[in-house]
């Protein structure tokens, strides 16, 4: 790998400093796409700074209808939470299905929704909840903070620090993951909550979105039966060698289909 | 930058650049060879090692992010002169193993699988699951599989 500074913060404000006065600094969370990434060189910064260190950032707390992430909680904390596993089932169930356990021993959701992968499960779940992203300086709604591909609403140098999620009545995600990587081809997130139905798709396009029709059409009707009609045009949708565009609108239908069957 | 871990019960150190991955410092600098590096892409899982009691791959981890952390590697599963742990002898009993390479990691990621089920004996389903971040090139999973579940049910005698 080349050469490039390393810096170990133990606070928020440490790691702006750090990120301040670093030529091209980059936050590391868990590492797992940074790590891959700086050995490809695909990105090459001056200074990774470690925000491993940062007490408080961990953690996973229930209060009333509400879920608190802290950032740094990794997957496999998620996955495992009985605490989560009770109040929405449903994003224990997504958490338990991103990469393998050793990439979810190490990987945050902080870091996940910050790199905003196209082919990334948490973005299904932030926005499918209708969840709120806090971080160093503001506190924005999932909708507003998945911009474009690998882009986010945040600024340089600003952290996510925690994410909040309403307790929906019922909820269910559905992926068709990549039988090598595990990331999604596609992902259906669907949540019946007290402000709507929600369906987000995540791995199908640039960045996660909702599809408007199915939430309409799921609020005359919660059934798979009132999106069977429905399809999402495969103009906007990524293609590669894993799945053409036209394939991938096609698996929006079925994973939201049964995604919506989970929901019970 | 000097690091000081805890590795298989012992306190070492060494100097590392901020770039020397964990599994460099573990095989090149503490000569704890059984770690392997199968792709150094974190696909395969050959590096996998246990940190603070979880599985994660050396390879994606850098050196300093071990600092003053517990490790447990293939050469602490078992005493070196001592008879093999109870999982190590599963796969040599169940042909878990062909070329080998792939073998350390795939016994510390179904060291980790049984404690993750809090000790108890792990069925099929769990283990295919659970052996996704694994790559073996050569068994086809059939003996390894055996083995883990063989495995997990000799360590129920307390070992």
């Amino acid at each position: 790998m080349y050469a490039f500074e390393y810096k170990k913060v133990s606070s928020l404000d440490e790691a702006q400093q750090a990120f301040d006065s670093a030529d091209d600094g980059t936050f590391m969370a868990g590492g797992m796409t940074l790590v891959p990434t700086l050995k490809q060189r695909l990105a090459m910064p001056s200074d990774v700074i470690d925000l491993g260190g940062i007490d408080g950032l961990c953690g996973i707390s229930v209060d009333g209808d509400t879920v608190t992430i802290g950032a740094m909680t990794c997957h496999a904390d998620v996955a495992a939470s009985e605490d989560v596993q009770k109040a929405i089932p449903a994003l224990a169930h997504l958490a338990s299905l991103i990469g393998d356990p050793q990439v979810r021993n190490r990987g945050t959701i902080g870091g996940s929704i910050a790199n905003n992968d196209p082919a990334a499960d948490y973005p299904g779940a932030l926005v499918g909840l209708g969840a709120t992203v806090h971080t160093t300086k503001k506190e924005i709604a999932a909708d507003d903070f998945f911009t474009d591909l690998f882009e986010t609403a945040l600024e340089e140098g600003e952290l996510v620090t925690k994410v909040t999620f309403p307790v929906p009545d019922a909820a269910a995600y559905r992926k068709f993951p990549n039988p090598a990587s595990r990331y999604s081809v596609v992902g259906a997130f669907v949540a019946k909550t007290k402000y709507g139905i929600r369906v987000a798709i995540t791995g199908a396009g640039p960045t996660v979105f909702r599809v408007n029709e199915m939430e309409q059409a799921l609020t005359s009707s919660f059934t798979a039966d009132a999106i069977a009609d429905i399809s999402v045009p495969a103009d906007n949708l990524n293609g590669d060698l894993h799945a053409t565009a036209e394939y991938r609108a096609h698996l929006i239908g079925v994973m939201a289909k049964r995604a919506i069957a989970d929901c019970g | 930058m000097q690091i000081s871990v805890k590795i298989n019960g012992k306190q070492e150190s060494g100097e590392v650049e901020p770039r020397t991955l964990l599994v460099e410092f573990i095989r090149y600098q503490l000569g704890l060879t059984g770690t392997h590096v199968g792709c150094d892409t974190s696909q395969c899982g050959a590096c996998t090692i246990h940190m603070n009691g979880r599985s994660v791959k050396a390879c994606t981890l850098l050196a300093v992010q071990a600092d003053g952390q517990d490790i447990l590697t293939i050469e602490g599963v078992a005493p070196a002169d001592g008879p093999l742990h109870p999982m190590q002898e599963a796969f040599r009993d169940n042909h878990g193993l062909q070329c080998g390479f792939c073998t350390p990691g795939m016994i510390m990621s179904a060291l980790a699988m049984v404690e993750r089920h809090n000790g108890e004996a792990l069925d099929e389903k769990t283990i295919r699951e659970e052996l996704e971040g694994n790559l073996c090139r050569c068994t086809g999973y059939q003996g390894i599989v055996k083995a883990i579940e063989a495995g997990s049910k000799a360590m129920q005698g307390g070992a």
